[in-house]
């Protein structure tokens, strides 16, 4: 039959000889592989103290930004929740009243906003569709726990700490983003 | 007075058990350690790095760990061969260490303290007695668990420690005909005066070595602890710290034997290219108890070397090394090794 491809080998049948029915060459010949490992460098990583750097385009859990003076972008405008291909996102409106320009940028924003963790596929469309700025993607992870509704993210666990109150915590929040836009 | 009881003596030689008892179980926790240390850096990994500074505090997280684990005896086991079976286990392999000379004499408050627990003249005929008797902890704790897993386990630790011993004994009886002399002591008292063992005995050595790694249950030869086939052996049953027991029985047996390698092949306690009568007695037994340590160590790593390089045999090769090829290797090794003394007429 003719072999479709060259790939086969024969296959040796012959029998062993001394030194291979000895065994032990073959077993000492082991050993020094195993022994030449010992000073191979150690690909692993000690978690906590040291940790691998993300890659640039890292997509992790979702940040509501705000500007320098400390006041939330978001608008409510929806059109995050309507990228949102894994229907994470819920929001509700409301109109600013006067006096709390300080707290909201623009006249309507999010009285309620929440993202479930458990829903969210960290695809980034929401960072995409935000004609805001107000959410992005960081560089963590969602932590782990233990019940279900932990997972759903509302605005104070979201929110970017405030840059005028808290700057250290605001410039860590920011990341690398303080330099990408 | 005839029956003059020697106090002293009695005391000199309790501290004396008291310190290598503990010894060799502090040696066999840090082995459990060395062993996860040295399967971790041969396969690339770290190992356990967390509890203690290096994760030197491992081996009593471990200890403690099993201590507090809950005790289940199965309802449908012999309850007092149950509890025999790791106590056997354990008590024969610290028993072994009652022969081995660790060191020369020791000078202290005007005494001369050997360094050995008990020169017997027999010394390596009991420890072969208390090895091989180390397989009925494991046979009377598996049969006792009413498991078949852990019969079977049972069986084959049997079958295996008859098929070896056999061989381990000839290879023994080879080097007892260069030496003369069955007491470890006076070994290692020749090899310090003349050449190590291994010179004269290489095959014999190499044949020891195989049979110590059945001896003790260690990989190629774990076949009664094959967790793949068997889960666990002789100890699925064992929970708490009659399985740390039995775990613990496998290290010191493991540091025991090593030991043995090291005074019957490569000169006990005799430090090479150095000579000990340019020393203070008491300097003298330190770099003894030293240089025993070392070759111990070295010993302790070729048991873990091979076993974390080499996988388990199967049942029908096992006993093929051992009957075909092994017990005649030693019967050809002895008949050599007759004919070479009666050549040279030692």
């Amino acid at each position: 039959m003719q072999p479709l491809t060259n790939k086969a080998k024969q296959v040796s049948r012959k029998p062993m000889t001394f030194a291979e029915r000895l065994y032990l060459p073959a077993i000492f010949k082991g050993m020094m592989i195993t022994f030449s490992h010992i000073f191979k460098k150690k690909p692993t990583i000690n978690y906590p103290e040291k940790q691998r750097p993300f890659s640039p385009v890292f997509r992790g859990l979702q940040i509501l930004n705000r500007d320098e003076e400390g006041r939330e972008n978001c608008t409510a405008c929806g059109l995050c929740a309507v990228a949102c291909p894994a229907e994470a996102i819920t929001m509700e409106a409301a109109e600013r009243q006067p006096g709390e320009e300080h707290l909201y940028k623009e006249e309507k924003y999010a009285a309620k906003y929440e993202i479930n963790m458990l829903r969210c596929i960290f695809c980034g469309l929401c960072e995409e569709a935000c004609p805001k700025d107000a959410i992005y993607l960081s560089e963590t992870f969602t932590p782990a726990d233990y019940q279900r509704k932990q997972f759903i993210y509302a605005k104070n666990d979201l929110l970017i700490p405030h840059p005028k109150e808290n700057p250290e915590a605001y410039q860590k929040a920011l990341g690398n983003r303080a330099t990408k836009n | 007075m005839l029956l003059a009881i020697d106090f002293a003596l009695i005391i000199e030689k309790l501290i004396l058990i008291v310190v290598v008892v503990s010894a060799s179980l502090v040696i066999a926790m840090y082995t459990t350690f060395a062993e996860r240390k040295v399967a971790a850096i041969l396969q690339d990994r770290r190992g356990p790095n967390r509890a203690g500074p290096f994760g030197l505090l491992q081996p009593l997280a471990d200890g403690l760990k099993l201590f507090f684990k809950e005790e289940i005896i199965p309802n449908f086991s012999s309850k007092f061969l149950f509890i025999l079976g790791p106590a056997l286990a354990m008590l024969t392999a610290v028993m072994t260490s009652a022969v081995v000379p660790w060191g020369d004499k020791v000078q202290l408050f005007d005494r001369e303290i050997n360094l050995q627990i008990a020169d017997i003249n027999i010394g390596i005929l009991y420890v072969f007695g208390v090895v091989s008797m180390g397989v009925y902890g494991i046979m009377i704790g598996s049969w006792a668990s009413n498991n078949k897993f852990s019969l079977l386990g049972g069986l084959r630790a049997a079958s295996q420690i008859i098929s070896y011993e056999l061989a381990m004994g000839i290879s023994l009886i080879a080097l007892l005909m260069v030496t003369g002399t069955l007491s470890l002591k006076e070994m290692v008292v020749q090899q310090q005066a003349g050449h190590w063992n291994i010179i004269y005995q290489p095959l014999g050595f190499l044949i020891f070595l195989i049979c110590a790694f059945a001896e003790c249950n260690r990989t190629p030869f774990d076949l009664p602890e094959a967790e793949n086939e068997l889960i666990g052996g002789y100890h699925t049953e064992y929970s708490s710290m009659k399985l740390g027991f039995y775990l613990f029985s496998e290290y010191i047996n493991m540091f025991i034997s090593s030991v043995i390698m090291a005074t019957l092949f490569f000169g006990g306690y005799d430090m090479p290219f150095v000579n000990e009568a340019n020393f203070t007695p008491n300097i003298a037994a330190i770099i003894g108890v030293a240089a025993l340590m070392t070759k111990v160590i070295l010993f302790i790593f070729l048991f873990m070397w091979v076993r974390w390089t080499i996988p388990r045999f199967r049942y029908d090769q096992l006993m093929h090394l051992g009957w075909r090829i092994l017990i005649p290797l030693a019967l050809f090794n002895m008949l050599v090794t007759g004919a070479a003394v009666l050549y040279f007429n030692r």
